[in-house]
């Protein structure tokens, strides 16, 4: 239920301190008890905040820097620099001093208001480079005792200060707040960046409320839900997420206690409504499976077994298919036994929507969760759009998808395969770099995401990789070398694949495969093996890849428009891709292009018709030696599907 | 937690005190103070009599001579429980906490000589009862807080690493509010980052909480960079007692942790 009045931020604030006075609008738990402050009262908190910063000489238009883990007074800033009209501008809070510095500088920071002794010992570190910070007001007072600087105060005090200054001008806050334009800056959130510095996203109220509105709609939230709060505050899901739905719906924010308890402050709270990227997902689940293996024989068994039964019916039960009434029965029983315990555990036994988004997730991991009932849906979006392009709808879902565009969203795949983005919630500029936003935003509005993809028949949106890393095949097919790749790395036993096809006329490939996964595979069949290089050479685990490789190829037969990309040919490499020999960045993505290089003997030997190929590298150890290894490779070739058949099949 | 860190007047005085297991002598006229707010080390190789002067401190060990004096008071032959009540608190070299129990109920046992009701009002948990369990829980939170364990806060002790039921052996020792906190080898057998970690907790109790702190540690490093004054240990004698710097240098020391030529 989406409420229509307000169009700045703090005019919704005081809107839903109106409507719903003692509803509770945030949560947090301290010394060990959830405290709860009312939209009334979070009003109250954010008048004496920003009319102390006022009187700290806060003026209109000027940034307010915010840096810590999710804290109700680190929100409450934000909301009170938006009241007088400035802009908050959130920072990561495990960035190191030095990262800091550029942001600092470019959004000329005077002001800053941030957690703890950790993050003003930062600060004060950076500020012979930061002339312009003059105020750092902290939440937390410990260790900071002794410090006399004079930049510092602390939170506590600024808003003693600010209420003595409220009752002086009593009608201050409610002024400048009226004051306040849609199209006003709300947040300046900067963006990573892969290459250079970072860029800071401008969004105005107007886009980014108006896409909050349209989300809100979308899955129905109301003040009921709650919503733990524990992914960066400078990131823009928990801006669009945490921040500004609940302006909107008036529902509850909760702040976990510290950044190691959020698994036990889920469970206590209970979320109805949950985001996540993949990788927080497969935490939960490798520490629930771990836990299993610890459990009891009985319990070891009833989970596998009903994790069995939920695998066949549980998601056709959740998307409203027909199931035989065998499972449904077997399925009921399996939620009172197993699912129903294991969501409670968890903390997601009152789970209405979870999302996922930020990069691909694993097929197993997304069917473990909605097959035990858990409405799992993905969604894309970035920075520059408030999230907000493509999402999943309940029951309309789909692994490989990211769903239809939202209401309100203009979705257009450009002559490249590059997917371009119109709507309410695209930014307003690159903030201070008109020649950046020149050339993300087109002359009719378009946001050029950098990222490939296309139109699946149902008008799903499929997002492959990223636009400058696609590349085409001779005969004119789409090469998606990173959408290969992590569909061969979701099996246990593929660490690394690299793909080759960009002008090639197939696609062939080099697999590498996880020493822990295969090694105890082959343990368990009395594989002898000597090292990795040896274990890579096995004809038993050049057969298992070949069947992964097979699965892949079966499953890209369906797919209209990547179909002719399958993987002719591939060779399992004798030696791990490391970052030290340059094959993986720091971050352990492939560098596919210094790889082709390094391996050319390999590459050329896959796209002639040899069956195997001598190669001698060199590879530096890590106390620094290099040494040399040879391995005389085995080229396999892969079975490949006609997608035609495919089609007729399906 | 606004006490300003003043080194005061002496609030231990140890005079004299010999200690013998029967033919076995573990201590030997050894007299020293500790003064209020201070850290005070205790270092000697093994077997100097380190743990037995701590034992003499909180009344495990009766000395067969001389006297300690704890704020001005001489006590004769008291109990630990006593020692415990005048505002003595300790950790032990080898942890000795409940294991199967969660950390939260490990730190309820440190306020449990502050516990007016008697078993059967906790057990009825009605009026008094209750509001006293609600004010040491309150207590006991600050302490988790202080110390940041609310991630382990309902865990069973068993399953913590190591360094971390240290670091719950020295917050059950907080939860009673001590004046005086006996630390035995809080350290030993951690890594780096886990000493690094309970040096400056070690500080923080010292400085926010204003304890006096005895400490016996082997880390040479920590010892030096965390203590105001430290006594040196040897066969049961004190051979040295200074700052860090005077203790370093001394010769008698130097001898007793690197030997004699003879």
């Amino acid at each position: 239920m989406a409420e229509q009045s307000g169009d700045t931020f703090p005019r919704l604030l005081l809107h839903q301190a109106q409507v719903r006075p003692d509803r509770p609008a945030i949560r947090e738990k301290d010394l060990g008890i959830w405290q709860t402050w009312s939209w009334a009262q979070v009003a109250g908190e954010a008048r004496s905040l920003a009319c102390g910063l006022a009187a700290q000489g806060f003026r209109r238009g000027e940034r307010l820097a915010i840096i810590g883990d999710n804290r109700p007074r680190l929100y409450w800033a934000m909301m009170a620099a938006q009241a007088l009209g400035g802009v908050p501008v959130p920072l990561y809070q495990d960035a190191v001093a030095a990262e800091l510095v550029f942001v600092l500088q470019d959004a000329e920071i005077g002001f800053a208001v941030v957690e703890d002794q950790e993050q003003v010992d930062k600060l004060l570190e950076i500020l012979p480079q930061c002339p312009r910070l003059k105020h750092i007001f902290f939440d937390d007072p410990r260790g900071l005792r002794h410090y006399t600087q004079t930049e510092l105060m602390s939170v506590e005090k600024l808003q003693a200060a600010g209420r003595e200054f409220a009752q002086r001008n009593p009608k201050f806050f409610a002024d400048e707040i009226e004051k306040g334009r849609p199209s006003d800056i709300a947040v300046i959130l900067y963006t990573s960046g892969t290459t250079g510095h970072p860029k800071g996203v401008s969004q105005t109220y107007a886009a980014v409320i108006e896409t909050a509105r349209v989300l809100v709609a979308f899955d129905g939230f109301a003040e009921k839900d709650d919503i733990l709060c524990y992914l960066p505050m400078a990131w823009v899901g928990d801006f669009l997420y945490s921040y500004a739905q609940v302006h909107i719906a008036g529902f509850c924010l909760n702040c976990p206690e510290s950044p190691d308890t959020v698994m036990t402050d889920l469970r206590e709270i209970g979320p109805t409504y949950y985001f996540g990227p993949p990788r927080v997902y497969e935490n939960i689940l490798t520490q629930v499976m771990i836990r299993i293996e610890d459990a009891s024989w009985l319990k070891r068994r009833m989970f596998h077994y009903f994790m069995g039964v939920a695998k066949r019916a549980g998601m056709k039960i959740l998307e409203g298919r027909k199931v035989p009434l065998k499972d449904r029965v077997l399925y009921k029983l399996g939620e009172l036994l197993v699912y129903g315990p294991l969501k409670n555990v968890l903390g997601m036994s009152r789970l209405r929507v979870a999302y996922t988004g930020g990069e691909a997730i694993g097929p197993d991991l997304f069917d473990f969760y909605r097959s035990i009932g858990i409405n799992l849906k993905q969604l894309y979006g970035m920075t520059e759009t408030c999230v907000t392009v493509c999402m999943h709808s309940s029951g309309d879902v789909k692994l490989e998808t990211v769903g239809r565009p939202l209401p309100g969203v203009e979705v257009r795949i450009a002559e490249s395969g590059e997917v371009l983005v119109r709507s309410p919630g695209v930014m307003k500029e690159y903030y201070k770099r008109p020649d950046a936003t020149r050339e993300a935003i087109d002359a009719e509005g378009f946001f050029h995401t950098g990222d490939a993809g296309y139109f699946d028949p149902d008008g799903h949106l499929k997002i492959i990789d990223r636009a400058k890393d696609v590349g085409k095949l001779v005969d004119g097919t789409l090469f998606a070398p990173k959408y290969l790749e992590n569909k061969l790395k979701y099996f246990p036993y593929i660490k690394e694949a690299v793909c080759f096809g960009h002008q090639r006329d197939k696609v062939c490939a080099f697999i590498n495969i996880d020493m822990a996964a295969m090694g105890n595979w082959a343990e368990k069949r009395n594989l002898p093996y000597s090292g990795y290089a040896d274990l890579a050479s096995q004809p038993a685990v050049c057969d298992l890849v070949r069947e992964c490789v097979d699965k892949v190829n079966r499953d890209l037969a369906g797919d209209p428009v990547l179909g002719n990309s399958q993987i002719c040919r591939f060779i399992v490499l004798h030696k791990e891709l490391d970052a030290d020999d340059g094959e993986l960045t720091r971050t352990r993505k492939v560098r596919r292009g210094h790889i082709g290089e390094k391996y050319a003997v390999l590459v050329d030997a896959l796209y002639s018709d040899k069956t195997s190929c001598f190669i001698e590298t060199q590879v530096r150890f890590e106390d620094g030696r290099a040494g040399m290894v040879s391995a005389d490779l085995k080229i396999v070739k892969a079975k490949t599907y006609s997608v035609a058949d495919a089609k007729q099949a399906a | 937690m606004t006490t300003d860190r003043k080194i005061g007047a002496p609030i231990l005085e140890i005079d004299n005190i010999s200690l013998a297991f029967g033919g076995v002598v573990a201590l030997q006229a050894v007299s020293f103070d500790v003064r209020e707010h201070e850290i005070r080390a205790i270092i000697g190789p093994n077997g100097a009599g380190k743990s037995s002067l701590l034992n003499v401190i909180n009344g495990v060990y009766h000395p067969q001579q001389g006297t300690v004096a704890f704020k001005g008071r001489k006590r004769h032959n008291v109990d630990p429980h006593e020692a415990a009540r005048q505002g003595i608190a300790r950790t032990f070299q080898n942890i000795a906490l409940f294991r199967g129990m969660t950390v939260l109920d490990n730190l309820m046992t440190g306020r449990n000589l502050k516990m007016k009701c008697n078993f059967l009002q906790q057990a009825v948990y009605w009026g008094a009862a209750r509001r006293e369990e609600l004010e040491h829980r309150a207590k006991v939170e600050t302490v988790i807080d202080f110390l940041e364990i609310q991630n382990v806060r309902k865990t069973p002790v068993g399953r913590l690493p190591y360094g971390l039921q240290k670091r719950v052996e020295l917050g059950r020792a907080l939860a009673a509010e001590p004046e005086l906190l006996l630390l035995d080898e809080p350290m030993a057998g951690m890594n780096m980052e886990e000493k690094q970690d309970m040096s400056r907790f070690i500080l923080d109790v010292n400085d926010q909480l204003g304890a006096t702190i005895v400490l016996i540690e082997h880390d040479m490093s920590v010892v030096m960079d965390l203590s105001d004054r430290v006594v040196v240990l040897d066969y049961g004698r004190k051979i040295a007692d200074g700052t860090p710097d005077e203790v370093r240098n001394n010769k008698d020391v130097i001898d007793a942790y690197l030997g004699v030529a003879h």
